[in-house]
Order: C-alpha cells, then sequence, then structure tokens
C-alpha cells in the first residue's frame, strides 16, 4: 500500500550564527563554531538535513564552586582550581566550545586574567556569563568584552532587566550576546527586539527560553522551545535566533543530582541517576530545538554528543 | 477514511431546516468535518449516515488497551505537540525478561513491586515483554505468580501461541507479525490479544495493517523498526502525522524498543517525548527508571493545568503549638519539595500553602500571586495563630523581599526568611529555630 508521506515546507528558517574568530578573523581561536540555519524542525532529515548540528558547551567557573554537587568535584578535580587547566580538561572531554562563569568574587582585573587564560589554553571559542547579579555583570563583562575584542565571544546573560551595558559593549567589540527571558514566547521576542534596535546584527544574538531542570518544569522550557522554533519557521524574523539552554545547571540543582544520602532506595545509584538527570534534560531540550547545550558532567557531554550525532546522520 | 465535508453533506437531510445552529447542512457540515460540531446536532440525520459518520469520526490513531489485573493504554492522540492540547496516554513501560532465565520469577518480583513517588504520585512499571526463549506456557506461568500487570510476549508463531493459551482472561500484546506471519498470528490474537505488525517501510507497514485487520483483528500496534534515534523521530513523525490526517490503516500506536539501542536512556527519552505508546527496556535499573518515569509524567502533564495542590495549613511529623511555620505556594513540585524535605527530616511543622494559583515560588512572586498580602491572608484564613503558642513564620529565601512587607502586613508576627533551597531547610530548622 504505497504510502504518501506529508511533507512541511516551511517559508522561514532560522539564521546561522558562528561563534569564535580564528587569527584570519581577527581572533585567536583555532576553530569556530557556527549554529543554527535550520529550514524545517529538529532532525527531520526527510523534509531537509540539518546544517549545522547542535553543539555542547561544558560549563566551567573562574573559582571552585563550593556548591556543586560532589559528584562534578569528583569528576574535575583538582582542575577545578584553575580555570585554564579546568578548560583543558572540558576540551579534552568533547566540548565543542566553553562557558566560562565568572563569580561575585572576581574583580575585573580576576575576570579578565580567567578569561585569557581559558583562551590561551584552548582553541575553542567561550561564551563568558556575568555572576548573575546585575551591576556585577555590567562591570565585570565590559572589562572582559575590551581585553578580548575581535574574539566574537557570547556575553551574557542579557535580561529585560539588564541588557544594555552588556550589549553595548558586545557590539562596540565585535562579540555576541545571549538573550534570556522566562520561558515565554512574546517576552523571548520582546527582549531580542530590544538588543536589535541598539544595532546588534542579527547574526549576532542567541535566544535563552530558560530551561527547568526535569520534573522541576522542563516541559514549560521544551513547550516554548518547540513554539519559537515553530514561530521562526513561520517566518517571524524576531524568532530566528539559535537557542541555547541550561540543562546542566538546573538538572544539578536538583535534589537527584545532588543528594547521594538520605533519599528513597527507589531512586537508584546516586552518580548514574545524577548523570542521567542532566543526560535526559538535555535530550529532551534537543528533541524541542536546542542549538547549544551548556552541561557540566563529561558522562551526560558524551552520551547527549552520541545522540546528535545518530540524529543528524539520516 | 475521514470524510470531507461535501462527503458529509451527501449523508445529511439536505433540508438547511437551520435545527442545529447552522444555517445549511452545507455549514453544519464543514463544522463536523473540522470537528468543531457534534453529529447530534442535527436529528434529523439516518441511522445509516450515524453509522457511516462514526466509523470516520473515530479517533485519529487507535486506543489499544492491554488489560490484565492492571491496564495499560495507548493511542487516541490528537496533536503533534503538546502545546497544541495536551498528550493523552502516557506511553507504558514495559520490562524485557527471558522466558530462559532461571531468575524469571524473582526478576519479575522486584521490578513488579517498585514504586516511585513523585509529587505525590506513585509510578511503577506497567508491564513485562517476555521473551519466549524456551517453554513460553511455563514462563507464562512463572511470570503470572510474581505480576498482575499486563504483558508482551515475544516469540515466533509457535511460542506465542503456547505462550497465549497460558494467558487467561487478559488482553496481551503478541509481538510480531511480518508479512510471512500475518496470517496466522492475526488467526491466534483475533478476539484474545493485541498484535504488533512490524515491517522496515511504511508502505509495507500499512500493507499489513490492512492484511491483519482483514482477519478480524482491530488492536494494531506498530512496529516501524527504526535502528537509529534520526530514523525512529523521522518515522514516528511521519506516522503521527499520518494518523492525525486520517490514514487510517497507520493510526495506531508504536511500539519501541530502547532496550537494543546504543543508549537505552537517550533512546527511551526520545521514544517518550517522540510519539511511542509502549516503549520496551532491557533491565530493571531504577536510576534510569525514575527520571524515566518523571519525563514521561512532564512531557504528559497538560499545558493548561499545571499540577496543584489544595492551599491550607498542612501539618508535617504532628506539630505542636510550638513547632514552626512554614509558608509556600500550592505548585505541586514546590509543595513536595519542601512537604517531602521536611517529612524526611522528621521535624514537626505548620505548612501553610497560599493559593499561589500553582506557580512555583518565585513564578508566583513575579506575576504577583505570592505577596505579602496573599500570605497574610492565608495566615489569617486558615487561624494559623489558634495553632500555635509563637507567632514566627518563615518565608522561603527566595522572597526574602517580602520580608517588611510582611511584617507590615503582620505587626504581632516575627518573620524568619530561611533557606533557598527546600534541601536546607532541616539544617535551618535545627540550627535557627531554637
Ligand atoms: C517553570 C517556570 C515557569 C512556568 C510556571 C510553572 C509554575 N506552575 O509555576 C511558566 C512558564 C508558566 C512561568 C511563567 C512565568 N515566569 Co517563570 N519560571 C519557571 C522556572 C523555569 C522554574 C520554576 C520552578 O518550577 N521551580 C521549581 C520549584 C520547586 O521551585 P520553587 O517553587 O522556588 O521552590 C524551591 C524553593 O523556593 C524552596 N522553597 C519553596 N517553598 C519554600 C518555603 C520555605 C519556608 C523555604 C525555606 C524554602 C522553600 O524549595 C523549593 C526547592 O528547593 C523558573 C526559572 C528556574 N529555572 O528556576 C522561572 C522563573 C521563576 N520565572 C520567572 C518569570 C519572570 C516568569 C513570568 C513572570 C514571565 C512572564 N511575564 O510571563 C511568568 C509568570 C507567570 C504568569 N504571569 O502567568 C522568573 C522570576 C524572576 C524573578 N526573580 O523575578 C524565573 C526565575 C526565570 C528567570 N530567571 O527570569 N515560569
Ligand atoms: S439540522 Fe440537520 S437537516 Fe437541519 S440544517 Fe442542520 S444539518 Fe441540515
Amino acid at each position: 500500500m504505497p504510502v504518501d508521506i506529508p511533507k512541511d515546507k516551511w517559508p522561514g528558517s532560522v539564521r546561522a550564527v558562528t561563534i569564535g574568530a580564528t587569527s584570519a578573523e581577527g581572533g585567536t581561536r583555532a576553530k569556530t563554531v557556527t549554529i543554527g540555519g535550520e529550514t524545517t524542525l529538529p532532525y527531520l532529515q526527510f523534509e531537509a538535513p540539518t546544517p549545522n548540528k547542535p553543539v555542547i558547551a561544558i560549563e566551567i567557573k573562574s573559582r571552585k564552586p563550593d556548591d556543586w554537587s560532589p559528584l562534578l568535584a569528583e569528576a574535575w578535580g583538582e582542575a577545578m582550581n584553575d580555570p585554564a587547566q579546568w578548560a583543558k580538561r572540558a576540551e579534552d572531554s568533547g566540548a565543542d566550545l566553553l562557558v566560562l562563569a565568572l563569580t561575585l568574587a572576581d574583580s575585573p582585573d580576576d575576570a579578565v586574567k580567567a578569561v585569557k587564560s581559558v583562551l590561551a589554553a584552548t582553541g575553542l571559542p567561550l561564551i563568558v556569563w556575568g555572576p548573575g547579579q546585575a551591576e556585577k555583570d555590567n562591570e565585570l563583562l565590559v572589562a572582559v568584552s575590551e581585553a578580548t575584542k575581535g574574539e566574537r565571544l557570547v556575553l551574557g546573560i542579557c535580561e529585560d532587566k539588564n541588557y544594555r551595558t552588556i550589549v553595548a559593549t558586545a557590539l562596540a567589540n565585535g562579540h555576541l550576546v545571549q538573550a534570556r527571558a522566562p520561558m515565554d514566547v512574546n517576552l523571548s521576542k520582546q527582549l531580542n527586539i530590544l538588543i536589535s534596535d541598539m544595532g546588534m546584527p542579527k547574526d549576532r544574538i542567541l535566544m535563552d527560553p530558560t530551561t527547568g531542570a526535569l520534573g522541576y518544569g522542563m516541559e514549560y522550557g521544551y513547550s516554548v522551545m518547540e513554539r519559537l522554533r515553530l514561530a521562526a519557521l513561520q517566518g517571524d524574523a524576531m524568532t530566528q535566533f539559535p537557542m541555547i539552554v541550561t540543562p546542566g545547571f538546573e538538572a544539578w540543582k536538583t535534589k537527584e543530582a545532588k543528594v547521594g544520602e538520605g533519599v528513597p532506595e527507589a531512586w537508584g545509584d546516586w552518580k548514574a541517576r545524577a548523570v542521567n538527570w542532566e543526560t535526559l534534560t538535555a535530550l529532551a531540550l534537543v528533541e524541542s530545538g536546542a542549538d547549544i547545550l551548556v552541561l557540566r558532567h563529561a558522562e551526560s557531554v558524551k552520551r547527549v554528543k552520541n545522540a546528535i550525532g545518530e540524529l543528524v546522520t539520516a | 477514511m475521514a470524510l470531507s465535508g461535501i462527503q458529509i453533506y451527501k449523508m445529511l437531510p439536505q433540508t438547511n431546516c437551520k435545527e442545529c445552529g447552522f444555517p445549511t447542512c452545507l455549514a453544519f457540515a464543514m463544522k463536523l468535518a473540522a470537528k468543531q460540531v457534534e453529529l447530534s446536532a442535527c436529528p434529523y440525520v439516518s441511522e445509516e449516515s450515524k453509522k457511516q459518520l462514526a466509523e470516520s469520526s473515530a479517533p485519529p490513531i487507535r486506543l489499544v488497551a492491554l488489560k490484565a489485573g492492571t491496564e495499560v493504554k495507548a493511542g487516541n492522540e490528537v496533536c503533534l505537540f503538546r502545546h497544541e492540547k495536551t498528550f493523552y496516554n502516557k506511553p507504558g513501560l514495559f520490562l524485557r525478561v527471558k522466558a530462559s532465565d532461571p531468575d524469571l520469577a524473582k526478576k519479575v518480583a522486584a521490578a513488579d513491586a517498585y514504586k516511585v513517588n513523585y509529587v505525590g504520585m506513585d509510578f511503577t512499571v506497567d508491564g513485562f515483554a517476555l521473551v519466549l526463549d524456551s517453554d513460553a506456557a511455563a514462563a507464562v506461568k512463572t511470570v503470572r505468580g510474581a505480576t498482575k500487570r499486563p504483558l508482551i510476549l515475544i516469540g515466533d508463531a509457535a511460542s506465542l501461541q503456547s505462550g497465549l493459551s497460558a494467558c487467561g482472561g487478559e488482553t496481551p500484546l503478541l509481538y510480531a507479525a511480518d508479512a510471512s506471519s500475518a496470517e496466522a498470528l492475526a488467526d491466534l490474537a483475533k478476539g484474545k490479544a493485541a498484535l504488533v505488525v512490524k515491517a522496515d517501510s511504511l508502505d509495507a507497514l500499512a500493507e499489513l495493517t490492512q492484511k491483519v485487520q482483514a482477519k478480524g483483528v482491530e488492536d494494531i500496534v506498530l512496529d516501524p523498526s527504526a535502528s537509529t534515534l534520526g530514523k525512529s523521530l523521522t518515522v514516528n513523525t511521519q506516522l503521527r502525522r499520518l494518523a492525525l490526517k486520517n490514514f487510517r490503516a497507520l493510526g495506531y500506536p508504536i511500539i519501541a524498543f530502547p532496550c537494543d539501542a546504543k543508549d537505552e536512556g537517550i533512546a527511551a527519552a526520545q521514544a517518550i517525548a517522540k510519539y511511542a505508546g509502549f516503549i520496551v527496556l532491557s533491565e530493571f535499573k531504577p536510576e534510569l527508571l525514575y527520571p524515566l518515569l518523571v519525563l514521561r509524567e512532564n512531557i504528559y502533564t497538560d499545558p493548561q493545568k499545571p499540577i496543584q495542590v489544595q492551599p491550607g495549613i498542612y501539618e508535617i511529623n504532628q506539630p505542636k503549638p510550638e513547632s514552626p511555620v512554614l509558608v509556600t505556594t500550592n505548585f505541586s513540585i514546590t509543595y513536595f519539595a519542601v512537604a517531602n524535605e521536611v517529612e524526611g527530616s522528621g521535624l514537626p511543622a505548620w505548612l501553610v500553602v497560599t493559593d499561589a494559583e500553582g506557580m512555583s515560588v518565585l513564578t508566583a512572586w513575579a506575576a504577583g500571586k505570592f505577596d505579602a498580602e496573599r500570605i497574610a491572608k492565608a495566615i489569617k484564613g486558615f487561624d494559623v495563630a489558634s495553632k500555635v503558642a509563637k507567632k514566627r513564620v518563615v518565608l522561603p529565601g527566595h522572597v526574602a523581599v517580602l520580608s517588611g512587607e510582611l511584617e507590615a502586613e503582620l505587626p504581632d508576627w516575627e518573620i524568619r526568611v530561611g533557606p533557598r533551597e527546600a534541601v536546607d531547610l532541616p539544617a535551618f530548622m535545627k540550627q535557627a529555630l531554637n
């Protein structure tokens, strides 16, 4: 019985965005990373190939975090004390690019030093996050941005309450920005409009729809991502940006990942469960259209990378 | 096959009497085709037309129920994306066990007893997929001694026959009919079991469903035999789309076998998100089962209705008048994060759950549904003061900013700011609240 397979053809597409610049392009990266460019829903190869496959960023910090799960401390060991070493280990673990998260304890000088040491230690493109407090974010990111002119870093995280300073410095120094809105299609669009209105070229914006962990609101982000991608394909220009999501950060906050003792026996082996928590949160977001997944554990990185590899081969 | 508006129109009285609320029979027919009205709105349709129309308005994906002591249903889905409506029937998670396994009874019993709680709901394994690689009838009996959950029987025609004969008064799923075995297995399944048809192209799959249906089997499940994540996403999406376009020959639930994938957890997660109705896992691993069960719950939660608990004052570990008062919101995930933590610590407490319209602490705060006024209203409304000796209330750390306003609303109460995360509550209660 011959079956006529329905295919969708969309008027719109996601913009392709390149992170990092090689020496020929005014930076120092050994390679760049290009994401986005999709012309159909995730991995539907029978409609169109996936032009750029989603990539994995590993999140490292400028200082050893004291609130991370002991499992992560065990996995990264000594390297956590030195961002350069940590970056190198992350590169060896299969990261396509890195996120360096700065902390409240960093001065602008500390921040610049940490960023430079990471850039020197690996050839990977880099995303830099402020500590998440508006004033401090601005102070540190401006210093970093100026000290790394032309590297095409991604600076974040821009939110509606605080985006101007970050966008302005990224604009002036040839960087990109990460624009986060709280799980809402219209709020995402609105922030993207505000950022574009400041003159930021559209191929220098990454959209962060906000992520919840498995069991802690993941499904809201999942559906918002599906809706954002559908809007982009339908031709809504202010949603046509690649999506960056943070399953590592969210999953490793959960009790399921963080705590090994005094939890129900039905939760099973701690380490395997914790890695599953991160991996499955990430996989769900891969299915809903993520372009960059920021992860923390090397085992999840390997598993999610393999999954993406299998999804992009027809 | 679904009927067009014109086809439906031909079956209506064509008198344009307007009793259905539409100006013409044609207008009503168009609405019917779009499934926006019920046929019963027209009092004059003939019995014959009713029958034909009922057939064409059957759900796009047939509901297939496997039954034993419990029931597992798949099908009846109506959309491609959960935000369009919701996903209805959670895919059943089945554990694969082998007839030849000397520990069969023990393994089944252990998995059967598994129970894990997530936000107040108990989740379990749904059933077992029994590979009939030795005496089938004996194995079915062994399994039946250890579980009442539905079965998938996997084997060749002969073993399926003997396995099925050992199943009494239940509806298992037989795996699997291909081009060569379709007729024989359809005869076997008819009236007694649901049947999987297996092929590696949609053309062949549709051919098979027609074949077994012609033999009288209605409860069909599809195995499109996709070997990689990419192939399985593609074919499951195509199947869902075709079904929603009312392509009847493929309007059946799908079975998936993450147990054979390179990364079982990943394959099972994709199967949950992307349209599988029955999912077979390789072995009993709580560290994977738990996240999969949670993922399934998340994906199948109705996006229009956040899971909520009743606002009120909850007693944890038999609180006394001197026990602390904690406030939180009525979002289920939030409530249980706090309640489980306090309960697990053994420390008694009064937990005041405010009506925050089912939102988490920060979401509700940002939406103006968890502010000093609402908290004060809850404390007064639930008459907390009459239950406690010490008027002291603990706020979630994330909303520390509310403490000033709450002092103004509750002048005779002491307002304390707790930790941000519930995990740190027991330590806080021990150290800071004495
Ligand atoms: C899922 C989610 C949603 C879902 C809602 C889910 C729901 N039913 O609540 C949706 C998509 C609908 C949503 C909407 C909005 N959201 Co929202 N959302 C989230 C998200 C991703 C997760 C929230 C969650 O479920 N957490 C899990 C629960 C268990 O956490 P919790 O309630 O805080 O409970 C923990 C602690 O507070 C503590 N705790 C709880 N009670 C108590 C009590 C005591 C005594 C103590 C000590 C501790 C304690 O224990 C729990 C576990 O540790 C967060 C971001 C994030 N990743 O956290 C944003 C977030 C909360 N949302 C945010 C915003 C702004 C909004 C919107 C206003 C956006 C908008 N304008 O549309 C709307 C508001 C809703 C509306 N107007 O309809 C912001 C809030 C920012 C802020 N600080 O003001 C956040 C932080 C995202 C962000 N970074 O911008 N959101
Ligand atoms: S009630 Fe029936 S007969 Fe009358 S207009 Fe409507 S469809 Fe036609």
